[in-house]
């Protein structure tokens, strides 16, 4: 199969997640310093919240959606052995989404914007970054759309087979955007953008919150699944062995997809305007999430340890020292699942309920999502661009030892930059202020954690300098070797037969979050149309 | 379809520790009424000067004829008002907290003094404090370029030495 077309559009998709990222992370690093204090030339308000909300545009959903697409396109079309479907449309998808960017980069740039990533109302940005965000997300649709159409065709083509397993959390991943970004295009379209226009003066504000927090937390589970699909699909193979359970991992996806979207409530326990039975219900489901994650901890653990075993391994422990550390798919899963450990506990600490009180809105909360989305998630990114480098250029990998450099570094960083964060949120430190003007002698126990903080970010924008040289240098260095192999997806333990129909589709599922999502958000979401609401006007920053 | 039997205990393991959790949270919730913030509640927030309860001269600690202590904040860029008040330790307090303008959060560390300030919404909290001291009073929520700026303090005193403010008769009853 020639597969031109389908390695562009997966490097151009990268591409621009990786540019986004790369500029974002210099971003964080001048937060951290600006926010320490520890250079006094820095200290603007100005330039501090216009640069964490382009940091947060851009880490959050372009580096993401980007990265998923490209993803989606390479492993949809290798998994089933077709071309991609309308090739046209995922072009105009990818133009789409871009333009959305630029868009929205623009008023963000020029400090027209600096509303934060998750633009609160009443307090109001440029209507041209609504815009962008709106372009952005209606373009990834586009992607959406082609996953779902290539997964139903296949199924029609091939009656009675099994969907590989990468195409199906694909395809389940494109769903759940779909449920997902309803909750803020709902937003955006009935709200914030008439709003913005000065077609109508005021907003609802808890109705805005709500049909944010919709989107706030399955948002995560879509960048996640990327990951998550690296540890089932990717990783068994690298280590040299099978991957413990197929089964078990469709039924992970499934859980994690359908559980991710009716909890988001557990972003608004601490807000007034939705009565504690609901946010009750939304903390079961969001202990019910953690499932899918711990019996992917196992799968993968338990897939490791064939593979240590394979190669000679013995004893409790001997099977992990005989792992292939230097191949960077099992070096990354390694230290991505000790960062998902560690983020996976603090998020059991916020999913909480009333505990939420202690670190809600503190520092504790981008420490912690720094930890498990930049951790857990984004070096898995990186290791699946190490394993497609190659296959989509057709060269080999500039130097795999840089790359595990980069990767351990990446790991270091991260650990020496979050768990001070952790520990200044316990100490009572809001997230989201640009410097310490509080006159209270509390404040003096911050400052080391801070200075620790600028060094694991140093240690960071190092890193992820690297990453980017390394996959530049593969792609365009000078090198008349040509690289030849395939991608290869893991193969199962045990030969799969006898698959249930309900771990084979979608169908069903989408049925099943529709009814979920009905009870968890109906009634949360028409009070606002019962009860005396007051909209508020438009403020300004 | 084939499940592996350590997958299967691993399951059930994992089961139980959710169950766990929820357990624990529901039986504090609904049995000891520890919950989060919840007060489906609204209020006008461009009228709050010509609102009853939020008018100037009714902010702050309040002690009705039961003896039960309220205190009525109003939170606006940048600051909290009153800036600064006083309550007794070890007592019941009723906090309610509105916004003027956009979205506020407060939250006073190392106690569980937190909840956002949603405008169009009364935030009602209840809480104690165990110990005296002056605490900080901090907005957690970004509200504008001098968010940072956006903070007052409280005093905790000893019960025995809190004088209560007199008894008012308006806006002393939550309504």
């Amino acid at each position: 199969m020639n597969d031109m077309t389908e390695r562009k559009l997966a490097l151009s998709h990268m591409w621009v997640a990786f540019i986004a990222f790369i500029l974002a992370c210099f971003m964080g690093e001048y937060q951290v310093l600006e926010r320490s204090g520890l250079i006094e030339a820095l200290d603007s308000p100005t330039v501090y919240f216009a640069s964490v909300s382009t940091h947060g545009v851009l880490m959050a959903y372009v580096l993401t959606t980007f990265f998923i697409m490209g993803f989606g396109y390479y492993t949809a079309s290798t998994s089933l052995k077709t071309p991609v479907w309308n090739k046209n449309l995922a072009w105009a998808g990818f133009w789409l989404a871009l333009a959305g960017v630029v868009i929205a980069a623009v008023p963000l740039l020029l400090g027209l914007a600096s509303v934060l990533y998750t633009f609160y109302p009443p307090v109001q940005a440029h209507y041209a970054f609504y815009i962008g965000a709106t372009l952005l997300i209606v373009g990834s649709w586009v992607w959406c759309g082609i996953m779902i159409m290539m997964f139903l065709q296949w199924k029609e083509q091939n009656p009675g087979e099994i969907v590989p397993l990468v195409m199906f959390a694909t395809t389940m991943n494109a769903m759940l955007w779909l449920w997902t970004s309803a909750g803020v295009a709902l937003e955006s379209l009935f709200l914030i953008l008439p709003w913005a226009f000065g077609w109508v003066d005021t907003i609802d504000v808890g109705l805005a919150r709500t049909l944010f927090a919709w989107t706030l937390h399955p948002i995560v589970y879509f960048w996640l699944i990327p990951a998550y699909t690296a540890f089932y699909s990717f990783v068994p193979k690298h280590a040299g062995s099978y991957l413990f359970s197929d089964e078990l991992a469709r039924a992970a996806f499934i859980v994690l997809v359908v559980f991710s979207l009716p909890i988001g409530f557990h972003h608004l326990y601490m807000d007034p305007e939705q009565a504690s039975g609901w946010k009750l219900l939304h903390s079961v489901g969001t202990f019910i999430v953690s499932i899918p994650t711990f019996i992917t901890g196992f799968t993968v653990i338990a897939s490791l340890e064939v593979a240590g075993r394979l190669r000679g391994g013995k004893g409790l422990f001997g099977w992990i020292g005989t792992l292939p550390w230097t191949n960077t798919m099992v070096l990354s899963v390694i230290l991505s699942l000790l960062m998902l450990i560690f983020g996976g506990w603090g998020g059991l600490v916020n999913a909480s309920y009333a505990m939420n009180a202690m670190i809600h809105n503190t520092a504790w909360v981008p420490g912690h999502f720094h930890l498990i989305f930049a951790g857990t998630t984004v070096i898995m990114y990186f290791s699946i661009a190490y394993y497609l480098w190659p296959i989509l250029t057709k060269k080999p990998i500039y130097s795999n030892n840089l790359a595990l450099v980069q990767l351990w570094t990446w790991f270091i960083g991260m650990s020496i930059m979050t768990t001070p964060w952790h520990v200044l949120g316990l100490l009572g430190q809001p997230r989201r202020i640009s410097s310490v003007v509080y006159n209270n002698l509390m404040t003096l126990s911050w400052e080391p954690y801070e200075l620790l903080m600028i060094m694991g970010g140093l240690v960071l924008v190092g890193s992820a300098c690297l990453f980017i040289y390394l996959i530049f240098k593969t792609q365009f260095g000078a090198t008349t070797e040509v690289y030849e192999a395939e991608v290869e997806y893991a193969e199962s333990y045990h030969e799969v037969k006898d698959l249930p129909e309900y771990l084979n589709d979608i169908k069903l599922w989408n049925k099943v979050i529709a009814v979920l999502m009905f009870i968890s958000f109906g009634i949360p979401i028409l009070q606002f149309f019962f009860l005396d609401t007051y909209d508020s006007s438009a403020w300004g920053y | 379809m084939h499940i592996d039997p350590l997958e299967k205990k691993w399951a059930q393991i994992v089961l139980a520790i959710c169950a766990f959790f929820i357990t624990i949270i529901m039986i504090d919730a609904l049995f000891h009424s520890v919950n989060a913030p919840s007060n489906v509640e609204t209020i006008n927030s461009a009228k709050l000067h010509l609102s009853e309860e939020f008018a100037e001269d009714n902010l702050g600690v309040q002690i009705d004829e039961k003896g039960e202590i309220t205190i009525r904040m109003v939170a606006g860029r940048y600051s909290f008002f009153p800036k600064k008040i006083t309550v007794p330790a070890e007592t019941k307090l009723t906090f309610r907290w509105v916004s003027i303008d956009v979205l506020h959060g407060v939250h006073i560390p190392m106690t569980n003094m937190s909840t956002m300030i949603v405008p169009g919404f009364v935030a009602e909290i209840e809480t104690s404090f165990p110990k005296p001291g002056e605490y900080p009073v901090l907005c957690n929520e970004y509200c504008g370029l001098g968010h940072d700026h956006m903070w007052s303090k409280i005093d905790v005193v000893e019960k025995d030495q809190w004088q209560a403010p007199q008894i008012t008769s308006k806006g002393g009853d939550n309504k």
